[in-house]
């Protein structure tokens, strides 16, 4: 894992000062709201419904044991003992109070964490691939350049007062886990036909009002060359991007309006006027910052652990958790595990203080003291033995943390929605939960397969709503709560928008809804024809169909 | 941040987040309380307007942020209930942790909690 040095260190520990002084300023009456609300922007506190609110950057995902403990102890000491892991691969506390928020900032730098671009327009914290690493379908790991590109990004002066948001993930693997196709910009590895690795570079994707799948501006990109490259797009959507109207700001639009092939021939022209020596990163440098994510002191083990087989032959509940939250490790004899924070009936992405403590102490005793979070609001321990899941599972089993959904129809990804967000048209988590408990019989789950639910509580698609297999948006309509069903999202290499399925329907409604549209699937899917691929296959006239069945049913 | 809204329709109260420690406060007969029963009701236009004005003043002052009025419906103990499902749950707490619930207690806090 990275660790700051003393520059990175000094850098965090003058911010948090600068924010104590104008927290200070702010709550002796020397800055107007007006005035302190881009100052805390700029430093992850919002204003919500009930409370401030605190987003805590976690780059790429990735947490040491030491880290998630002191989240952990900020949890109880701070805030109300638990926190909320976001589609951003971020964490937010919900109750904190503004007069404590420079005590919590000190606190996160003395763990080298810090809150810095986790809101305003700016490049926001960098995501990746949660197994990057791990998996064996990987080029190369998407965690080094991901971390050059948060230390290019931080604080840069040219591009700290850009026209909307950005937002970069990476990925090193063919599989997208990263969503980089729903990104302002997305990285992927690859590998040219001469063999040499470089990246993928893809624009103008996003979600929110107005979602768009990325499109690729350079198919090939020499590896030195990236800062450089990054740098001609960020000044040219800098300078182009629509400032006028905020619904219109994000590169997305630009791309839209202009087209991919005019914004590639301004980012190239802008391109040749940089001199890349100046920008793209010292190989010295890029070798210190990768040298960082070396693979762990491995153990040299069988491919296959005989204790681990014998565990999961004895016990199904085990080889079902193993089956659902179990993912390959290009290291024989070792395994990575999907911590699920979608126990029936819970807020999907919610940990109590005593659960982020367990899932550290666990990390530290089995996977290297490393921790991922992943942007469908569940933990990763990267790295563990095959031998050790059976104790491991027990363990997670002791803290609530043991549910075996991962990638099925309960592991649902949901926003706060209007149970915390100020800007929130309606509630997503009691839809997220209602939808766990309908569908909680663990048979049932994997008799369905892979679905994934994607809810957002406003237009904005905090919960990703648009590349969910089905997506579920929340709307006010004539002063109530309403939910909007789309279908056939993805988020990965094969991206696409779900499409509007019906008119809106009543909180109440969504799970007979969803189950109409679930039994649709089962009684015209093909042998082992995943959700998503049968309705690639079948189109959505039947689920249309089923679905305004069940609304007139839900009317008469 | 809002500003209040003379138009509303009423009866109304005024709301807020605390300044400091974020709370959603009511304003109350004596500065601002937690409690939504000891809320100040406009039941008329002139009463709103004197909230509107009070509410523009305690932001002025920096002890809120977020001040606004909000339409409301009196319980059968004359307490207010928001007309709109947003401000409900504001004033209440999510609505999935009915163990942060907003316990209503006598614990007006005056200005500055």
């Amino acid at each position: 894992m990275y660790r700051y040095d003393e520059f990175d260190d000094a850098f965090v520990r003058d911010r948090v000062a600068q924010f104590r002084d104008q927290v200070t300023r702010r709550l002796s009456g020397g800055l107007t709201e007006d005035e302190f609300k881009p100052l805390r922007l700029k430093n992850g506190v919002y204003l919500q419904l009930h409370a401030y609110m605190l987003r805590i950057a976690i780059p790429y995902g990735t947490l040491s044991a030491r880290q998630m403990r002191q989240l952990a102890r900020i949890a109880e000491t701070y805030d109300r003992g638990y926190g909320h892991f976001t589609t951003r691969q971020n964490l937010q506390f919900n109750w904190p109070k503004l007069r404590d928020i420079p005590d919590i900032l000190e606190l996160l730098a003395d763990v080298g964490m810090h809150c810095i671009q986790t809101s305003g327009n700016c490049i926001r914290n960098v995501t990746a691939d949660h197994f990057a690493g791990v998996a064996a379908d990987e080029i190369e790991d998407p965690r080094p350049v991901a971390e050059l590109i948060r230390q290019w990004s931080s604080l840069h002066p040219e591009f700290d007062y850009l026209p909307r948001k950005f937002k970069i993930a990476v990925t090193g693997a063919t599989h997208d886990r990263a969503a980089i196709l729903a990104h302002d910009v997305g990285i992927a590895i690859v590998r040219n036909a001469a063999g040499e690795i470089g990246y993928r570079i893809i624009v103008g994707g996003g979600l929110g009002r107005t979602p768009m799948i990325g499109k690729v501006v350079r198919e090939f990109l020499p590896k030195p060359e990236l800062l450089a490259y990054l740098e001609a797009m960020m000044r040219v959507y800098n300078l182009e991007g629509r400032r006028d109207n905020k619904y219109k700001a994000r590169v997305k639009i630009l791309v839209h309006e202009i087209g991919i092939e005019e914004f590639r021939a301004r980012v190239e022209a802008e391109y040749a006027t940089i001199d890349g020596s100046a920008t793209n990163a010292d190989p010295a440098e890029a070798a210190r910052i990768a040298a960082y994510f070396a693979p762990p002191a491995y153990e040299t083990l069988p491919a296959e652990s005989p204790a681990f087989a014998a565990a999961k032959a004895a016990n199904p509940a085990f080889a079902a958790w193993v089956e659902n939250n179990v993912f390959p490790h290009r290291q024989p004899g070792y395994a990575a595990l999907t911590i699920s924070l979608k126990a029936i009936g819970q807020p999907p992405g919610d940990a109590s203080a005593a659960q982020m403590r367990a899932v550290a102490d666990l990390a530290e005793r089995y996977s290297f003291g490393e921790i991922r979070v992943t942007h469908h609001q569940n933990l990763v321990l990267p790295h563990v033995r095959q031998a050790d899941l059976f104790a491991l599972w027990q363990a997670l089993g002791a803290a609530d943390l043991a549910e075996a959904n991962v990638g099925l129809i309960t592991d649902i990804i949901a926003c706060p929605g209007l149970d915390y967000c100020a800007l929130a048209t309606a509630r997503s988590i009691p839809i997220a939960q209602a939808l766990a408990k309908r569908f909680a019989d663990p048979a049932r789950q994997r008799e369905i397969g892979p679905l994934e639910i994607k809810i957002s509580g406003c237009i904005n698609a905090c919960g990703h709503h648009h590349v969910g297999h089905i997506g579920i948006l929340g709307l006010e309509k004539r002063g109530a709560e309403s939910y909007q069903i789309t279908l056939g999202g993805d988020a990965t290499e094969n991206a696409a928008l779900g499409e509007i399925i019906g008119p809106g329907i009543a909180a109440e409604a969504v799970p007979d809804a969803i189950e109409r549209l679930v039994e649709t699937y089962l009684a015209l899917r093909e042998k082992d024809e995943p959700f998503i691929a049968a309705i690639r296959r079948l189109g959505l006239a039947p689920f249309k169909a089923a679905f305004s069945g069940e609304v007139r049913h839900a009317a008469a | 941040m809002s500003s209040p809204a003379p138009r509303i329709a009423l009866p109304a109260i005024l709301i807020a987040n605390d300044l400091r420690n974020g709370d959603v406060v009511v304003r109350a007969a004596a500065g601002w309380s937690r409690d939504p029963r000891e809320a100040v009701i406009a039941h008329d236009r002139a009463a709103a307007e004197r909230l509107a004005a009070e509410a523009a003043a305690e932001l002025a002052a920096n002890r809120v942020v977020d001040a606004y009025l909000i339409d409301v419906t009196l319980g059968d103990a004359g307490e207010p209930v928001p007309n709109h499902f947003r401000e409900r749950v504001k004033l209440r707490g999510p609505s999935i942790r009915p163990d942060l619930a907003r316990v209503p207690g006598r614990t007006s806090t005056g200005a500055r909690t």
